[in-house]
């Protein structure tokens, strides 16, 4: 990227920055008591909070992320944003409602109504503070990726701003700022991301519409010189003469280079110089072959075996991973009541419906103007390249700025509903009675919600952004997905059931994200099953809890029958439903009550 | 349990009763000379009688109480809307769950191409979304069909 380009895309960071901090401080004004702080009081339109809810979801993964697979592995990649607006119908017509009727703040407070065991709201509480971290690293990361991509700014930069800004303006406002800043920050983010996707189309066509698809070996399109940081193999498929500078196949070059097809080692360090319309060599662990086979299902991502199982298993664990993820959950309690859930669950599916047409095009675009990203293994980063390479001033610019902001926005939209769900979870369930307020307790929650990914992000950890995501999702799915879907529906769950349930699903899916995140991915079958646990683990966990609740039947929980009427029946009917004294069912019921406007006395 | 005695339903023409006689002058004031307008033989007898036991609790009390029949009313609402959400699901999966055979069978559909867009990028990239959002509506609008019902069940006395 030019250095002309560079401010721009600084002074957007600050922006987005500023803005949420700002718009923070506007609902601060307004959150009094911690009710406020933890659901809005309740008092959020379906609106809003569906735009909320796609702009907290909307994350690195999304809108970095999902161009990048689809840059490095193609057509396959189109099912991640799939099953992230997929998993949404799954919570629609299995949770939606009977969660939001149920009262319950968090996950842990669900398990806890529903089965009145402390032990399985401890268990849940752990689950929740453990998906969060694994879904605030790859934030955190993709905000040092884009810093790093826009400005040069070592990879650390990015996440520390990003995590100050968001660790600040949860302390200080809580989730009814978080509302107003998530509903804003999703407009923004599809506006960053469509916006640009008209003007590159321009140019596009301009250039002669050239087929990403096309035969042939992606191309650079002027002399391009890469640097890799980090010792690779890297595979070449068409001969190729390049200047090198540093060290290949252990041998040190520094000067022109013939480069023959097949795998060379590359050390860290070591600078590449493509001539212009040289073919691209490409990682190993990305696919660079010709176009056609980039755009055949199956055929562009050989890089990762067993592809079809990969597909079936990601996409169980996103459809049944996005009812357990715990910033998605909290943002239901805001609902007045179940029939608003719902319809809030469908107008979400219609926006993220409408933001994934988007990425794939810059995944596609980068065949053709960004390939040397296929050397470097950056392929997170085209969303962020694009525009300074394919538009001319004053365009580029313009662009480049808009993603910038929206990626920005997407890093803290994501982290800081993470952030409120794990504070919450920390301070409730871990903090509890050790501090004088609980609102301090929340904010003691959130520092401890923001250092600890923060660290780990500064551990390099290479896998996709889209990847790590993933993972979170299939420990999400192998626990909480059976808790809540047997929770609902099934009246013979014992608890039990339930702790042996989570810990099984928890353990199987967290052992393998394990294996993976800290072993980098294997090759065969085994790679296959410990990279997608989903498959195995989902029904894993669902059989141990139903099989355990059937062994233990005489200890089910008091109550079952009132609680199906507390989850199931309409609000307004006022049913006599369990664990609802009348000052608490006015709450749920979500009327407003004086108390709520008034705020603390 | 037993029921205190105001819970005792009341017969729906008691409370009609006065409005009857003035009908009935009206009519005789129209037809005079006639027979007895039909109106008296007219009885809402069939609708008490078809009530499962004459004067049992309200579906309400039913399921306040906890009793055997609150409980099947409870069980029909969560049958009923179970069901819906596995249906939908089902339909979903099916569509979802087979673009990625169809496209391991036959991977030449990825040489064809509609608006010079391969069809798999289309089918996957595109048009899977508006199908996700009609399975959304068409579920809300159901579920909420049923709680309807549910209500007007509830709510009858």
């Amino acid at each position: 990227m030019s250095p002309g380009s560079t401010w721009p895309a600084v002074v957007a960071v600050v922006l987005v920055c500023l803005g949420t901090v700002g718009l923070g401080a506007v609902g601060l004004r307004l959150a009094r008591t911690t009710s406020d702080f933890y659901v809005a009081s309740r008092a959020v339109t379906p609106r809003w909070n569906a735009s909320a809810i796609g702009g907290e979801y909307l994350s690195a993964a999304s809108f970095l992320g999902v161009a990048g697979l689809v840059l490095a592995f193609g057509v396959d990649m189109l099912w991640y944003p799939v099953g992230y607006t997929a998993g949404y119908l799954v919570l629609l017509v299995l949770v939606a409602a009977p969660l939001r009727r149920s009262g319950a703040y968090t996950l842990p407070d669900f398990a806890e109504i529903r089965l009145r065991s402390r032990a399985v709201r401890r268990i849940a509480a752990v689950l929740v503070v453990g998906i969060g971290w694994l879904y605030l690293l790859p934030q955190f990361e993709g905000a040092g990726l884009a810093l790093h991509t826009v400005t040069g700014a070592p990879n650390w930069a990015g996440s520390v701003v990003v995590a100050v800004v968001v660790m600040a303006n949860v302390v200080a406002g809580g989730m009814r700022s978080i509302t107003i800043v998530q509903a804003f920050q999703f407009w923004l983010k599809l506006t960053a991301i469509a916006v640009p996707v008209l003007l590159l189309a321009v140019a596009w066509r301009a250039d002669g519409a050239p087929d990403p698809a096309s035969a042939g070996q992606p191309t650079v399109r002027r002399e391009t010189t890469v640097r890799l940081p980090d010792p690779v193999t890297v595979r070449v498929e068409v001969p190729v003469d390049v200047v090198v500078d540093g060290t290949v196949d252990g041998r040190a070059v520094r000067g022109p280079l013939h480069l023959a097809p097949g795998a060379v080692q590359v050390a860290g360090g070591t600078t590449i110089t493509l001539p212009a319309g040289a073919p691209v060599p490409h990682l190993d662990d990305v696919s660079g072959g010709s176009g056609p086979d980039w755009a055949t299902p199956f055929v562009g991502s050989t890089a990762r075996d067993h592809p079809l199982y990969r597909i079936y298993s990601l996409l169980l664990a996103l459809l049944f991973g996005t009812m357990g993820l715990p910033h998605v959950l909290v943002r239901f309690y805001t609902n007045p009541d179940g029939r608003a859930a719902r319809r809030t669950t469908a107008v979400v599916i219609g926006l993220l419906g409408t933001f994934y047409l988007f990425p794939p095009f810059y995944g596609a675009m980068g065949r053709l103007y960004a390939p040397d990203l296929l050397l470097t293994g950056r392929t997170d980063s085209v969303v962020l390249l694009l525009p300074g390479r394919m538009l001319g001033e004053p365009w580029g610019q313009i662009a480049s700025v808009l993603v910038t902001a929206g990626a920005f926005a997407a890093f803290l939209s994501t982290s800081s509903g993470l952030t409120v769900s794990v504070a919450g979870v920390l301070s409730q369930d871990l903090l509890r009675g050790r501090l004088r307020t609980s609102v301090s307790g929340f904010r003691l929650g959130a520092v401890l919600a923001v250092v600890v990914p923060g660290l780990l992000s500064l551990v390099n950890v290479r896998t996709g952004l889209a990847d790590t995501v993933g993972l979170a999702f299939a420990i999400a799915a192998s626990t909480f997905c059976p808790l809540l879907v047997l929770g609902i529906w099934w009246r013979r769950l014992t608890v039990a059931g339930a702790v042996s349930g989570l810990l099984v699903g928890g353990g199987l899916a967290g052992g393998a994200v394990l294996v993976t995140v800290v072993g980098g991915s294997r090759s065969g079958l085994g790679g296959a099953l410990l990279a997608q646990p989903a498959a195995w683990s989902v029904p894993a966990a669902f059989a141990v809890m139903v099989l355990v609740s059937l062994q233990t039947r005489g200890s089910l929980p008091p109550s079952v029958g009132r609680m199906m009427v507390r989850l199931h029946a309409p609000e307004r009917l006022h049913l006599d439903a369990a664990g609802l004294p009348p000052d608490r069912r006015e709450r749920v019921t979500g009327r407003h009550t004086p108390d709520d406007a008034a705020g603390d006395p | 349990m037993t029921r205190p005695p105001d819970e005792r339903p009341e017969r729906p023409e008691r409370t009609e009763r006065p409005e009857r006689p003035e009908r009935s002058e009206r009519d005789r004031g129209d037809r005079r000379g006639r027979s007895r307008p039909p109106q008296r033989v007219r009885v809402t007898a069939p609708r008490t009688a078809a009530r499962p036991v004459a004067g049992s609790l309200s579906p309400r009390r039913e399921i306040d109480e906890q009793t055997g029949v609150g409980e099947v009313y409870m069980r029909s609402l969560t049958r009923s809307q179970l069901r819906l959400g596995v249906s939908v699901l089902a339909v979903v999966a099916l569509a979802l769950g087979s673009l990625p055979l169809v496209f391991s069978v036959e991977p030449r559909l990825a040489s064809m191409r509609v608006l010079s867009v391969p069809v798999p990028w289309l089918l996957v990239g595109a048009g899977i979304y508006p199908l996700l959002l009609v399975a959304a509506w068409w579920h809300v609008r159901a579920a909420e069909r049923a709680e309807r019902d549910f209500a007007e069940i509830v709510e009858r006395r």
